[in-house]
């Protein structure tokens, strides 16, 4: 065989290689997990796991209940992505129809680099500056709540959704635009009536990867939110995520007890709740493909 | 004249030699502790004065909590452990499964301090009182005699020896933590924490009391008078909660580590447990 084809055999094989083993990881991870977790659904049903609402891994017996963590992260998930959504769109919105020239580049970069702070120091940030205001401003009895949280975990997602989303509209014809303009709309009627639509399934994407970002983080959380194992009732309440009780605890079990079996389910549920999310933007961006 | 210079370059020779051989036998290595967050600064400065008198040695301390040390003795990522609880029959098994008999040293005795804001006017409570905050069953600070504000619960995590301590000595050990009480990730966060809000209510090492927050008397019962965190009253038991506080190592230890236990336990290491504002095992002399 000539050394050209030789090589290029070589290199097909490197790359298909590197590409067969993302996914190899990914599902090894996943099996790993599985055979970790499962442990714990042999000492205790799974609805007892999901719908328990005591979450008490030290004491004799233990209790593994995690609907206050299940919905801890939901609130916190939830009220993130209340705050960053319309701040996110407006934002992209102005960036790719409205600002011109550096007022435009500035912008760009300036929300992209806000994806480059270490979760750990927006945390920092969130426990000196926000948990005070936000105590004082509600008249709370601490400033540790879930809404501090969505806070800290807007500024996370903003950029996701940012930039997505003004791929997106930026991928709109030019042809819409001058049509409705031509039709008589005036600028905000187009950019309402028609861009947001025509770049729908973009931004719906676009939200879903800013909520899987969300979900998904640890540091900031356990920093601001106050780690108490209630259901909560409202956002100004104390919470406790998944990824904080997995974070906090990792450390002290001993390998193949239940309480890291119980961990490690979590991090089942976890792992299921981003496949959803990550699954229903990439059906919804291809969707808009084809 | 011949003579008597071979004679001195002799015992120059025998001196170096023997002071080679003295070096050579000092210590050398490094050591890995981790564990309790309470005993944290602790051995920190155990340690400095450790290197100091032994340059070769390298002492690693890391924090984490006493079941994360105590985890870690037993799967072997670390020389000692430091608890400030006592380890449990579970996990003396799981160290046993996993080939290790760890060894316990009583290395400085602790006060847990409850702290409130400086201006709560409480200043005292009783075991059973502090059961009922902690437990939930008291929720507002005027049931026993304070303002009319929510009470703030601050706890440690569930890996810190605190915690544990708390949970068995002053709760019960059948009883839970309220799940409204909030569970801070270190001593530090409860101190700053209990600084910055008038309903807080938390407990740590003594060595972490500070001017930002008072610390309160502790009763054993209503009859009994309240003791606040003294050394003596540690020492001698009277103030209800406090622990001795613990270094595991895996097994019989080898040189350095031994070199390092037996230097805590030395007088020049309790003087460093009083520089650091907990208990030395023996008394002032």
């Amino acid at each position: 065989m000539p050394w050209h084809r030789c090589r290029e055999r070589l290199i097909e094989s490197a790359i298909r290689l590197c590409g067969v083993s993302s996914i190899a990881i990914v599902a090894l991870i996943f099996l790993f997990l599985i055979k970790e977790g499962l442990g714990l659904l042999m000492t205790m049903p799974l609805a007892e796991f999901l719908g328990g609402q005591r979450w008490h891994p030290i004491s004799e017996p233990p209790r593994f209940g995690i609907l206050p963590l299940i919905l801890g992260s939901l609130a916190v998930t939830a009220g993130a992505t209340i705050l960053s959504v319309p701040l996110g769109i407006a934002s992209a919105l102005f960036i790719a129809e409205i600002a011109t020239g550096w007022t435009k580049e500035a912008l760009k970069t300036g929300i992209e680099l806000l994806a480059a702070i270490p979760s750990v120091v927006l945390g920092f940030i969130g426990m000196t500056i926000l948990v005070p205001i936000v105590k004082t401003t509600f008249g709370l009895p601490t400033g540790l709540t879930a809404m501090t949280g969505s806070i800290m975990l807007a500024f996370m997602a903003m950029p996701t959704i940012v930039s997505i989303t003004e791929d997106a509209l930026v991928a709109v014809p030019k042809s819409h635009r001058e049509a409705a303009l031509a039709l008589g709309a005036t600028r905000w009627q187009m950019m309402f009536r028609i861009l947001l639509p025509a770049a729908g399934s973009g931004i719906v994407a676009a939200v879903m990867l800013g909520i899987g970002r969300v979900i998904g983080e640890t540091m900031a959380v356990m920093m601001v939110t106050g780690n108490a194992a209630v259901i909560p009732k409202t956002v100004l309440q104390p919470v406790r995520t998944m990824t904080a009780t997995i974070a906090a605890e990792m450390g002290e079990t001993v390998r193949g007890s239940d309480h890291y079996a119980a961990l490690f389910a979590i991090g089942i549920v976890l792992f299921a709740i981003s496949f959803a999310i990550n699954m229903v933007a990439d059906l919804i961006l291809h969707r808009e493909r084809s | 004249m011949r003579n008597a210079l071979r004679g001195i370059w002799m015992t120059m020779l025998v001196m170096s030699s023997a002071s080679c051989a003295l070096a050579e036998e000092s210590l050398q290595g490094a050591i890995q502790i981790k564990g309790s967050d309470t005993m944290v600064n602790l051995i920190q400065a155990w340690a400095e004065a450790f290197m100091a008198k032994h340059p070769r040695v390298f002492v690693a301390v890391t924090g984490g909590g006493s079941g994360t040390g105590i985890a870690a003795l037993i799967s072997g990522t670390c020389d000692i452990a430091a608890s400030s609880r006592k380890i449990t029959q579970k996990e003396l098994a799981a160290a046993s499964a996993m080939g290790a008999v760890p060894q316990e040293f009583t290395v400085a005795l602790d006060g847990l301090a409850v702290v409130v804001h400086p201006t709560n006017p409480i200043k005292q409570l009783t075991l059973q009182q502090l059961a009922e905050l902690f437990t939930g069953a008291i929720t507002n600070w005027r049931d026993i005699g304070g303002e009319d504000r929510m009470v703030v619960l601050l706890s440690r995590e569930v890996n810190s020896g605190s915690h544990v301590y708390f949970k068995e000595h002053v709760l019960g050990a059948s009883q839970e933590f309220a799940p409204e009480a909030l569970l801070l990730p270190s001593s530090q966060a409860i101190a700053d924490e209990v600084a910055g809000n008038p309903a807080a209510i938390g407990y740590y090492g003594m060595g972490y009391a500070n001017a930002g927050n008072a610390v309160l008397a502790v009763a054993k019962t209503v009859s009994d008078a309240a003791i606040a965190p003294s050394e003596d009253a540690v020492r001698t038991g009277t103030y209800p909660i406090s622990r001795p506080l613990f270094l595991y190592v895996r097994e019989a230890s080898r040189g350095a580590v031994n070199a390092f236990l037996d230097f805590v336990q030395s007088p020049e290491g309790q003087v460093v447990v009083r520089q650091i504002d907990f208990v030395p095992l023996t008394p002032r002399s």
